[in-house]
């Protein structure tokens, strides 16, 4: 089985989490193929082939051209899979991709099995076992679910390409968020408010329990876009990725994104009404109970 | 300008839910329904381009069985100007490029300059009909926009990992997916309710459109198994206090 890896570089680094696409090769036993956009100052380790297109010439990301690059490599090789991580980048051009070739595609791939992938759905409450029925398959894998640690040092055969440079699309600049006020990552202890606190005048609540533990305050994605706590508390893929001592969740379901950003907490609690919450996956302690009753009994008791 | 946004119809993900007699989805009987959370994003930001520039003119579509009714209706409350329903009671078995295909069909000869969509729905989640739309109609497409402007052109900010955001300048015609934040859904005025019950959809039975072939089959569905790693608490508040406490003290550093 030969597989063509779709590595990603931002801002002029490799991104780390391009090695889980040589922990899913090795993991399938499969040849290595991989194509970026980058720069040959950071190339990644591994030993199979790369592909590599310069980054100041054609830019990190730009849909148009990089589904050229990526198809024009996919005729020369001619792999079985194609696999993106599931990124920005990745979930925006898997089914260009896939359209362009006809071919089967399964997003958000966490592990495989008897020549099917398996994906979650809703909120990961459930999942999917799907087999293709193309000859190539595109699939974008879940950060983290192949993480591959071990580092190779082997170097790949470089080959560079230059993809015609194209596009109805234009990508003007990078905006970095907003300096933040508050850093989570240092943060001991973490009482983060979910979508379940109800609404924005229950989060003194969260916030009593917080500071009672000599902890900060956290915001699952939903809490932040309702402005109900600012978006500098949020935590997960699209805020702060955080490693506290002790992580209460607080009426959080745990989507798949807020879990990236907290569980590698030390210690995690979790406080909801709903016992099959995929919170529930990687708390230690699940409290099925309202937030509402069992918070504010939980600070007075302290 | 001539606006679609593309909508479905999703359960409510804190539902229990049931796997159905073939093991490919869920049973969808007694589910309570609304309309997917990222489309809410999408029919609130065509509504605001014509409330920015008034000759806009948006027509709000949904495939699936005669409940997403429900959906459009909503949809047409909070401003959108005409509903089409394609028909299919079997949707929720179709797969992204299947249902990009029956929208393709239907958009392909209507002019459309932009086309708004959720970036992926709660359930399946995954992220491709609005995308493969692009494809199949050759539209530009910008995906998980966060941000957007009319003016001069359209730019959008796109949102990228931990904070980063891409500005992106782009030309109709264009697919836009929307990401949560991206504006503020209003709730429908009951003025606005009642003369969307009164409006008239245009349904078309999706046999009546293009139809490819899947790609895949789904060979199981279920439940995961739990890891079993974490301890379940149930009980009285005040119990599962002490509990709690005991807990913190053994197992961690903190208190």
């Amino acid at each position: 089985m030969k597989l063509l890896l779709v590595g990603e570089y931002r801002e002029k680094k490799l991104l780390n989490v391009t090695y889980d696409l040589v922990g899913i090769a090795n993991k399938l036993g499969a040849d290595k193929v991989m194509v970026a956009s980058g720069y040959e100052s950071d190339l990644p380790k591994f030993d199979g082939k790369l592909y590599l297109a310069n980054a100041n010439d054609v830019g990190e990301y730009n849909p148009n051209i990089h589904k050229q690059m990526i198809l024009d490599v996919v005729e020369k090789e001619n792999p079985d899979v194609i696999v993106f991580i599931h990124s920005s980048f990745g979930w925006d051009l898997a089914p260009r991709v896939a359209t362009a070739l006809k071919a089967a595609q399964f997003t958000e791939v966490i592990d495989f099995k008897d020549g099917s992938f398996i994906v979650p759905s809703c909120n990961s409450k459930l999942r999917r076992e799907l087999k293709s029925k193309t000859n190539k398959t595109v699939i974008t894998i879940q950060a983290g679910a192949f993480a591959f640690s071990d580092e190779s040092t082997a170097s790949p055969i470089v080959e560079k390409i230059t993809p015609s440079n194209t596009s109805n699309v234009e990508f003007v600049s990078y905006e970095e968020a907003e300096a933040k006020g508050l850093d989570l990552t240092k943060a001991d202890i973490i009482v983060t408010a979910g979508r379940g606190v109800g609404k924005k005048d229950n989060i003194p609540i969260i916030q009593a329990l917080a500071t009672k533990l000599g902890g900060e305050l956290g915001a699952s994605r939903p809490v932040a876009d309702n402005a109900w706590v600012d978006h500098s508390h949020q935590v997960g893929t699209t805020g702060q990725t955080v490693s506290p001592k002790l992580y209460i969740a607080c009426g959080v379901s745990g989507a798949i994104q807020h879990l990236a950003g907290m569980k590698k907490s030390e210690f995690i609690v979790a406080i909801n009404t709903d016992k099959d919450a995929p919170i529930g996956e990687i708390a230690d302690v699940l409290i099925v109970a309202d937030v509402l009753q069992f918070v504010p009994a939980l600070t007075n008791k302290l | 300008m001539k606006v679609l946004v593309c909508i479905k119809q999703v359960p409510d993900m804190e539902s229990k839910f049931k796997i159905n007699a073939n093991g490919t989805w869920f049973d969808e009987n007694d589910l309570a329904y609304r309309i997917n959370e990222y489309d809410e994003y999408a029919i609130e930001q065509a509504v605001q381009l014509k409330e920015q520039l008034n000759n806009v003119d948006i027509t709000v579509l949904s495939v699936g069985p005669a409940r997403v009714k429900e959906a459009l209706k909503k949809a047409l409350a909070m401003g959108c100007d005409d509903a089409v329903h394609i028909e299919d009671e079997q949707s929720s078995l179709k797969e992204p490029f299947q249902i990009a295909n029956l929208i393709a069909d239907f958009a392909k000869d209507k002019g459309f300059d932009i086309v708004f969509t959720g970036m992926q729905s709660q359930d399946r989640g995954s992220g491709q009909v609005g995308i493969i739309l692009s494809e199949l109609l050759n539209m530009s497409c910008v995906s998980t926009i966060a941000e957007f402007e009319y003016k001069d052109g359209i730019t959008v900010k796109r949102e990228l990992e931990g904070g980063l955001k891409s500005i992106v300048k782009v030309s109709t015609p264009v697919v836009l997916t929307c990401q949560l934040g991206l504006n503020t859904p209003r709730y429908p005025t009951l003025p606005n309710i009642m003369k969307a019950k009164k409006k008239e959809l245009l349904t078309i039975a999706s046999t009546e459109l293009f139809a490819v072939d899947s790609s895949y089959e789904t060979v199981n569905f279920y439940h995961p198994q739990k890891s079993g790693g974490s301890l379940i608490l149930e009980g009285s508040v005040s119990e599962l206090v002490d509990k709690l406490i005991v807990i913190l003290k053994e197992k961690t550093s903190v208190l």
